[in-house]
């Protein structure tokens, strides 16, 4: 299965992202987690991360986080990865601050342990690394320890995006996942309607 | 009354100070309140309403979607910090899971099931001796229960055989049916359960300037869309007719003359802790089944030592709730849960008995089971296994719900707790709240038929919830009741206080009985009779 674009707009649809296609296609150039001057909160928080630093792209560390977290074979995932994550962060600045601190802590647990960026690992060992931080069983917690922000801001966010989507509702049989505005249809069908015939309105969320 | 900013601490630089004159003061902005603000302000009276809690903006409505559907975020209406602190007693109450203080009140949180209530339920004591009557008949509320269905935009069908007489069709045509309603209907057919359609507060097509259900499946606790009615829309109307609405306005006590038979001010208090005397003509008190007796408690003088219009003693007592009973299991073929978040076939066919006398309502659910993307934000793994772990949980679920009436018990109360207090140093209510042996068996009967629905249909029957699993159905009912008789009642039929001629009393904390049907619309109907007979004199 492929993530679309469309998936990527109907996953900010589910978390009242007010941002649309054409926003996004101009915001294609991400921030960087480790970008202190882009966005809403830049100068604002220089000692947030305690000196603990991203040692790539934002983005890179979320798509391959999205790797380990998503079922294989799901394709197009960087740019629904993309999509979703900048059109979510571009207007919630607490937000993005704590989803690249988390970020930046996983990247560096990744280089203590593995002496590379969590990103260039081999996908089982970012798994690994997850594993034995405890995410798989954290409490998703934005106040909490590492590995409940991690959790929280990485994982949760990334399986909310996927799992409120078309794409990744499809896959255990609901084309119309809760917090996706799939209309008042596929309720009544007795089995779901081919790929592409979604209704709702995930279009323009 | 201490000075302060005219904000009172919000800082948003909108004054909160009391207005001058106010033919009506309304404490409270859900359904009841913005019903009667709306329309006594379309009569050209001055209206100053005072609401508790924030106005939440709807354009963060996913935002307050995320808030529900993620765990380790904040309470999407923010609710259950020290100003909603309570304390409870028998078998426990979870007083804040589902009542909201801000603009809209509980409409913001609530699912949006509307029904009449039956004919029978305004006479259960004359005609089955048990619980009390009410002072008026359904005939009373008929034109009322008419005008509330298209004040809220109820889309609902006439094919309910049960349903007590009506005179015009709904205003929006009915939600169609689900596939899971088709797969139980031979079930019921062949048992002789009729099915019908529910009436829901939730736009099946555009109406009223609000949008058609988009399908977010997140009707309770927040819609996005829109669709699903919520008194915003009334307070947004009386705006429009020249109401005032003051948020982040607590109202601590009401006041009243020196002969003690009228109300003169409320006073309230914002968040700097700021108090303010707003002065008016009429009070109509409409802050929920639970506030409106706690206010009265407070608001307890030298004259009235046991509490504001409580001569009768019954201020407080007699609180009711409906009783949640339910069944669920799973199937061998594909139910299409969880597409929706609203239930679209009932059946009030065991509604009017006599064994038991207790109203039940029955409901065929159409989010049984997990929903995945909830599931997964919840699961102790990820990647293919949780995609397993997902296929394997979702896609076969059935189930039942259905509510059961409780009837009024004295012994069923709030009072003041003067050992815990609110953020404004006032005791938080207590909650006395358990369940009969009557009502234990009428909640075993509901069991009963939904067990044999399921079984009839084939469902491998996983799951029941009777008598000790219950939870209420968080309609707050029955604590300042109405009758006719000031010895026992707060209020008459009018919802006019006994002892206090110019204070009403509006909302579910004022019904008799509750029957077993969800209060919002008796409570949308009562206050619009109200409305009505207050906007004669202002």
């Amino acid at each position: 299965m492929e993530l679309t674009r469309r998936d990527a707009l109907a996953a900010l649809s589910a978390v009242g992202a007010t941002v649309g296609g054409s926003v996004l296609a101009a915001r294609f150039d991400p921030p960087r987690a480790d970008d202190r001057r882009s966005g809403a909160d830049a100068g604002t928080d220089d000692d947030t991360d305690a000196g603990v630093s991203l040692s790539t792209d934002l983005l890179d560390l979320l798509d391959a986080v999205a790797e380990v977290v998503y079922p294989d074979g799901v394709g197009e995932r960087r740019a629904f990865v993309d999509s979703y994550v900048v059109g979510r962060v571009a207007d919630r600045p607490s937000y993005r601050e704590g989803l690249r601190e988390a970020a930046a802590q996983l990247d560096a647990v990744a280089r203590d342990w593995h002496d590379a960026p969590y990103a260039d690992l081999d996908v089982d060992i970012r798994d690994r690394i997850l594993r034995n931080l405890g995410v798989e069983t954290a409490d998703p917690d934005p106040e909490g320890p590492l590995t409940d922000r991690i959790r929280f801001y990485i994982v949760n966010d990334l399986l909310f995006a996927f799992y409120s989507s078309p794409t990744g509702g499809r896959l255990v049989g609901i084309e119309n996942p809760i917090g996706h505005p799939g209309g008042t249809e596929s309720y009544q069908m007795p089995s779901m309607s081919p790929t592409g015939e979604d209704h709702g309105s995930g279009e323009n969320p | 009354m201490s000075a302060g900013p005219a904000d009172g601490g919000v800082g948003d630089g909108v004054d909160r100070t009391p207005s001058t004159r106010a033919d009506a003061c309304i404490v409270g902005s859900g359904p009841a309140g913005a019903l009667v603000a709306h329309r006594l302000a379309e009569a050209g009276a001055d209206v100053v309403v005072l609401e508790a809690g924030p106005r939440f903006d709807p354009a963060e409505r996913g935002r307050t979607q995320e808030q529900h559907i993620r765990p380790g975020m904040d309470n999407p209406w923010e609710m259950g910090g020290p100003r909603d602190a309570y304390t409870d007693a028998g078998r426990g109450y979870p007083l804040n899971d589902a009542r909201v203080k801000g603009v809209g009140g509980s409409t913001l949180h609530w699912q949006g099931m509307v029904m009449r209530l039956h004919e029978r339920d305004f006479a259960l004591e004359s005609q089955h001796g048990v619980g009390a009557d009410w002072p008026i008949d359904y005939d009373d509320l008929r034109p009322y229960y008419a005008a509330a269905e298209r004040a809220l935009g109820v889309s609902g069908a006439m094919d309910n055989p049960y349903a007590p007489p009506r005179e015009e069709p709904f205003p929006l045509p009915a939600f169609a049916p689900s596939h899971s309603d088709s797969l139980f209907a031979p079930a019921c057919e062949r048992l002789g359960i009729d099915m019908h359609s529910v009436p829901n507060a939730r736009n099946s097509e555009p109406y009223d300037g609000r949008a058609a259900c988009q399908g977010y499946g997140t009707c309770k606790p927040v819609c996005p869309s829109g669709a699903k009615y919520t008194a915003e829309s009334h307070v947004g109307k009386a705006v429009e007719a020249g109401a005032r609405v003051v948020d982040h306005a607590a109202v601590q006590r009401l006041e009243h003359d020196d002969d003690g038979d009228r109300v003169e001010a409320a006073v309230y208090a914002t968040p700097n802790g700021t108090e303010h005397r707003q002065p008016a003509a009429r009070f109509v008190l409409a802050a929920g089944g639970v506030e409106n007796a706690r206010l009265l408690l407070l608001s307890a003088s030298e004259q009235y030592p046991d509490g504001l219009a409580n001569s009768s003693g019954a201020v407080g007592r007699f609180f009711m709730d409906h009783l949640f009973a339910g069944a669920g299991g799973r199937l061998d073929e594909p139910t299409r849960q969880n597409h929706v978040g609203f239930n679209t076939s009932e059946t009030h066919q065991f509604y009017d008995g006599a064994d038991p006398v207790e109203g039940m309502k029955l409901e065929f659910l159409n989010y049984a089971g997990p929903s995945p993307v909830i599931e997964a934000l919840g699961a102790d793994t990820w990647g293919d296994d949780l995609l397993a772990q997902l296929d394997a949980s979702y896609g076969t679920h059935v189930a039942m719900g259905g509510l059961v009436e409780q009837l009024p018990d004295a012994d069923n109360r709030i009072t003041l707790d003067p050992t815990v207090r609110d953020d404004h140093g006032n005791p938080v209510p207590h909650v006395e709240w358990s369940l009969s042996d009557r009502t234990r068996d009428a909640i075993r009967r509901a069991n009963e038929i939904q067990h044999a629905i399921l079984e009839e249909l084939g469902a491998d029957i996983e799951w029941i919830v009777g008598p000790d699993a219950t939870g209420p159905a968080y309609h707050q009912m029955g604590t300042t009741r109405m009758g006719a008789d000031p010895e026992t009642s707060v209020v008459d039929a009018d919802c006019r206080a006994h002892d206090l001629r110019n204070l009403r009393i509006v909302g579910s904390s004022t019904f008799p009985t509750g029957g077993a049907m969800n209060p919002t619309l008796t409570i949308a109907a009562l206050a619009l009779r109200v409305a009505a007979s207050m906007a004669e004199s202002v």
